[in-house]
């Protein structure tokens, strides 16, 4: 019931901002508005996975602290793919990584990362939460370091610190 | 001065979709192709969205209302990008490498052998 009530006020808001055209709305619009929330909301209830502990407020907190942070990491690596596209310097490769993340949620947060960031692209994950991540300029100092922690960090800088405090 | 700051937004996420489109006819194999065609146009899309935003709340703020539905409507595109596109690429990237596609010039290939089916 409680999903169903959030889904629904917030296909209603996202309705509104769709249908906002400068001046109040007219009451066809809302009602209309209404009858679809209504319909995408019990349509939600029964596809969500009910996990509450990824409401809790702190999360919200640390996803919003996190976007900067993501999007310096994308400008840079984009710059470099740009560099990669013009000079045709690739040494391409698939990787393992070992971020050692529990649930999905922070799984899937760290995997669209990645894939966000330019240069790396996640291919794979297996059942262990294993991600094989396909890297446009593999390092050959990544097959030197011995630590797993140490070898997320040429891939994903920081990202698995940040997908732990968001998800898990 | 609105209209300088538009037309660089414009230049810059142009010179970026400019770029995956070359990217998209130099590189090798599917992967690195994937690369340059989501990431890329990622970005260069960012900027385009941008502009528009820019330009839709400025007309707002000279008076004419109905330009505000114009910001709001690329600030959801601009979301819709940034969640699909990563979804996307990785599900390309999963199939490609399910239905037996190496890798090309790779100097390693940690996912091979590794048919978890």
């Amino acid at each position: 019931m409680l999903v169903f009530i959030g889904a629904t006020i917030l296909c209603f808001i996202i309705w509104l901002l769709f249908t906002f055209n400068g001046s109040i709305w007219q009451w066809d619009e809302i009602t209309a508005g209404i009858v679809f929330s209504i319909i995408a909301g019990a349509i939600t209830e029964k596809v969500a996975i009910k996990e509450y502990r990824s409401l809790s407020p702190k999360k919200w907190l640390y996803l919003i602290a996190y976007l900067p942070r993501f999007f310096y990491e994308m400008a840079k690596a984009n710059f470099d793919v740009a560099y990669r596209i013009i000079t045709g310097k690739i040494k391409p490769g698939i990787v393992k990584l070992s971020p050692g993340l529990k649930n999905n949620l922070s799984i899937t947060i760290l995997a669209n990362s990645i894939t966000l960031t330019p240069g790396t692209l996640s291919v794979d994950v297996d059942e262990a939460g294993n991600l094989y991540v396909h890297w446009i300029n593999v390092k050959p100092e990544f097959f030197e370091e011995k630590d797993i922690k140490c070898k997320c960090r040429y891939v994903c800088s920081t990202f698995p610190d940040w997908a732990r405090r968001i998800g898990e | 001065m609105m209209w300088e700051l538009i037309y660089v937004l414009l230049g810059i996420g142009i010179f970026f979709n400019l770029l995956a489109s070359v990217g998209l006819l130099r590189f090798p194999d599917v992967y690195t192709r994937l690369h340059a065609g989501t990431k890329c146009t990622t970005f260069g899309s960012i900027f385009v969205a941008l502009a528009v935003m820019a330009y839709g709340l400025w007309k707002w703020y000279d008076g004419d209302e109905a330009m505000i539905s114009l910001a709001i409507h690329a600030f959801f595109a601009l979301i819709a990008i940034l969640l699909t596109n990563p979804t996307g690429a990785h599900a390309i990237a999963r199939a490609a490498y399910r239905s037996g596609v190496k890798p090309a010039k790779a100097v390693i290939d940690e996912l091979g052998g590794e048919k978890n089916d």
